[in-house]
């Protein structure tokens, strides 16, 4: 299974609240943990002044981003790296191409990343005839069972432990009571060999350090570590995004992250990936290619409002935490990037034609932005968009007509108030199938109960 | 003290009774009620579709209607909110008078309790189980919280402790009709978490309609009543 695109958000939605009850409940479990570990997090510390520290050293990265990339790129390769651009996704797999037969590759370990998942690195790679394992235990997870991430940290969220308890008993012959500890040992054990037999380890990035062209990685498992050390060739893909000014920021951000992610007060391993292995080492890569990807990034950081996305440090505590997404997961969203991060960068970087219906995928119930540890202001961002795609003609006719007439009759009092009247005159559990808007209503539930007589004919007679 | 009530489109319509019972709550407290006969509607449903330039002209409606009023007060946590977060912005020609109107717009516990001072209103709800649903705009936008709690309480209420009280109830105006099934899921996840109560009550008819419009659909007993409602009982006159 692969993404479709946003488009069918509604449909796709729908069928998984009918279809996956369990996907629901493993979800909205997942993220309670999450949620609770997370608010202990903050609790330990000046959350605020954290977040707006964050807030300000990514705005400001991003303002001078040119200028932060190319010394970036300087250090880089100071540091013995390769440094490669990638304008696009078709870019990049092109120059992973290009590494891949350069270096007769045949065999790849992959650290977690969003950014392979955006690009299609695996697809890519396997037609190109490269076998490709992902260690991330949740990761690895997916790739058995052939589906995309379903969560930017936690990519197997969707699935329950009864899930995996099946999945490992079918590829590994495992009872099917085995616990958790044991599952993750025999992932552990199957990994093992592929680690030490691939040729070239793929990670993404956290942050990239423009003063010293520093990759820094973030992870729990230490399979970003092993993937990073042990192959010949190492290629780390990194948004353009990601670039802090200095390492000392890394350290910042490397506890914010963690507190929003996991609630940790830091990741059980933190690598800082300066380049390759020089002399003297006893271990890491031969070559270590950065490869720098826009992919839209730019095209999002164009817009003036919705720039403020690209502070996104993915640490998943707006999809945690929205009561959308926790119906769901993140499959229906049809991209990547699911969840209220998903709804407000995928207009940015897909165009707002390609990312319909997503900003509409929220209630603007706000709860995102009490948690974002970059305070990307998120709410106001989807009436941003939601205003764009009004702008261009993307809502619906009756939508637009429904909205213009009401706004009308509520310039003149009189009329509200006579088209209220009538509108309390129509059944609407029985008529309401037939009217715009209510008939969606009452296909979940039941209609609402119009008063006997409206307020301002009750003020008018008079209240005792 | 004199004071405006703002219906609000929906309460006009689906909580009129609420609406009464806040104008008495009010009243009861020594406030001089007037309903300003041209207030209409506050514009959020056009607003959070996107469609700014109908919000603004609500918005002026709404600003025109309550231009001489002392306090609005809104038996609404979200219009209240709009009025306070996002009239400045959207009227930016206007910026003082949408400032201003902003400053004295109040949901109807947040005036109760913030601008009158009062922490008992009576013993009209003693005995009774009450779970408090918070409004996502009454919490986050107004950081109205405590509030209608402790006015709940304060007239004998129990107010009962509920996993999901402070998440949404899955309305979100026109959400509720563009996507259905998110949205029942969402109401769903309240429900299903819902303690034994005599009944649920909310500072919003919008959630109140989402969540009993689903109950009623599961064929629930429990009944959602809005707050202005319950604390006119909890005056227990």
């Amino acid at each position: 299974m692969s993404f479709s695109g946003p488009k069918h958000y509604r449909v796709e939605s729908a069928k998984s609240l009918k279809d996956r009850p369990s996907v629901r409940a493993s979800v909205t479990s997942a993220t309670d943990t999450f949620n609770a570990n997370r608010s202990d997090a903050y609790s330990q510390i000046d959350s605020d002044l954290w977040r707006d520290w964050a807030r300000d050293v990514k705005s400001h990265a991003l303002t001078n981003l040119d200028q932060y990339l190319e010394q970036a790129e300087t250090q880089l390769l100071a540091n013995g790296a390769k440094v490669h651009w990638a304008d696009t996704a078709h870019d990049a797999l092109r120059l992973l191409e290009e590494i891949v037969r350069d270096h007769g590759i045949s065999t790849a370990v992959k650290a977690k990343s969003m950014l392979s998942e955006e690009l299609g690195i695996n697809e890519h790679l396997e037609d190109l005839g490269v076998h490709v394992r992902e260690t991330d235990l949740g990761e690895y997870i997916i790739q058995l069972i052939g589906e995309p991430p379903s969560h930017i940290v936690g990519p197997a969220i969707h699935r329950s432990l009864e899930d995996c308890q099946r999945l490992f008993h079918e590829k590994f012959g495992t009872p099917l009571d085995d616990g958790p500890d044991a599952l993750a040992a025999t992932a552990r054990e199957a990994l093992r060999e592929e680690f030490l037999a691939a040729d070239l380890g793929i990670s993404g990035g956290n942050f990239l350090v423009a003063e010293t062209g520093t990759v820094a990685l973030i992870e729990n498992e230490g399979n970003i570590r092993l993937s990073t050390s042990l192959p010949r060739v190492h290629i780390a893909l990194v948004g353009i995004e990601k670039i802090v000014p200095r390492l000392e920021d890394v350290s910042g951000f490397v506890q914010l992250t963690s507190r929003a992610a996991t609630g940790q007060p830091i990741g059980n391993f933190f690598s800082l990936i300066q380049g390759p292995k020089r002399d003297g080492d006893i271990d890491g890569p031969e070559e270590v290619h950065v490869i720098l990807v826009d992919n839209g990034r730019t095209r999002l950081l164009a817009d003036d409002k919705a720039w403020e996305a690209l502070r996104c440090v993915r640490c998943g505590a707006c999809l945690n935490i929205c009561p959308v997404y926790r119906q769901t997961g993140g499959h229906p969203y049809g991209w990547t990037y699911s969840g209220p991060i998903g709804a407000i960068i995928a207009p940015g970087m897909l165009g707002i034609e390609e990312a319909m219906p997503l900003p509409y995928a929220s209630s603007l119930c706000g709860a995102c932005v009490d948690e974002c540890p970059v305070r990307i202001p998120i709410p106001e961002l989807l009436l941003h968009w939601r205003e764009k795609a009004v702008e261009k003609g993307l809502t619906s006719a009756i939508e637009s007509a429904g909205i213009k007439a009401y706004t009308k009759a509520a310039e003149r009092p009189a009329i509200f108030r006579a088209a209220g009247a009538m509108l309390r005159h129509i059944p609407l559990e029985a008529g309401g199938r037939a009217l715009p808007i209510l008939s969606d209503w009452v296909k979940e539930r039941s209609a609402p109960k119009s008063s006997k007589k409206s307020f301002m004919q009750q003020w008018k007679e008079g209240i005792e | 003290m004199k004071a405006a009530l703002f219906a609000t489109c929906l309460g006009d319509q689906f909580y009129a009774d609420a609406c009464a019972d806040a104008v008495r709550l009010l009243r009861y407290a020594g406030v001089d009620v007037d309903v300003p006969q041209s207030q209409t509607c506050c514009g959020q449903p056009a607003y959070n579709a996107g469609r700014k330039p109908e919000a603004i002209r609500m918005a002026y409606q709404t600003l025109d209607t309550f231009d001489s009023a002392d306090y609005v007060v809104l038996p609404s946590g979200s219009c209240a909110g709009m009025i306070r977060c996002f009239y400045p912005d959207l009227m930016n020609n206007e910026l003082e008078r949408a400032q201003d109107l902003a400053a004295r717009t109040y949901e109807l516990s947040h005036f109760l309790v913030e601008v009158l001072g009062i922490r008992d209103l009576g013993s009209g709800l003693k005995g009774k189980r009450i779970a408090y649903h918070h409004s996502c705009h009454a919490l986050r936008e107004l950081g109205v919280c405590d509030h209608p709690i402790s006015l709940l309480k304060n007239c004998g209420a129990e107010v009962v402790s509920w996993e999901a009280d402070e998440e949404c109830c899955g309305f979100g105006g026109l959400f509720s009709a563009k996507l259905p099934e998110v949205s029942a899921a969402m109401a769903d996840r309240k429900l299903d978490t819902l303690p034994g109560v005599d009944f649920v009550t909310s500072t919003d008819g919008g959630c109140l309609l989402q969540l009993s419009g689903r109950g009623d659909r599961h064929r629930l007993s429990v009944q959602f009543r809005h707050l202005a409602s319950v604390l006119w009982e909890g005056v227990g006159l």
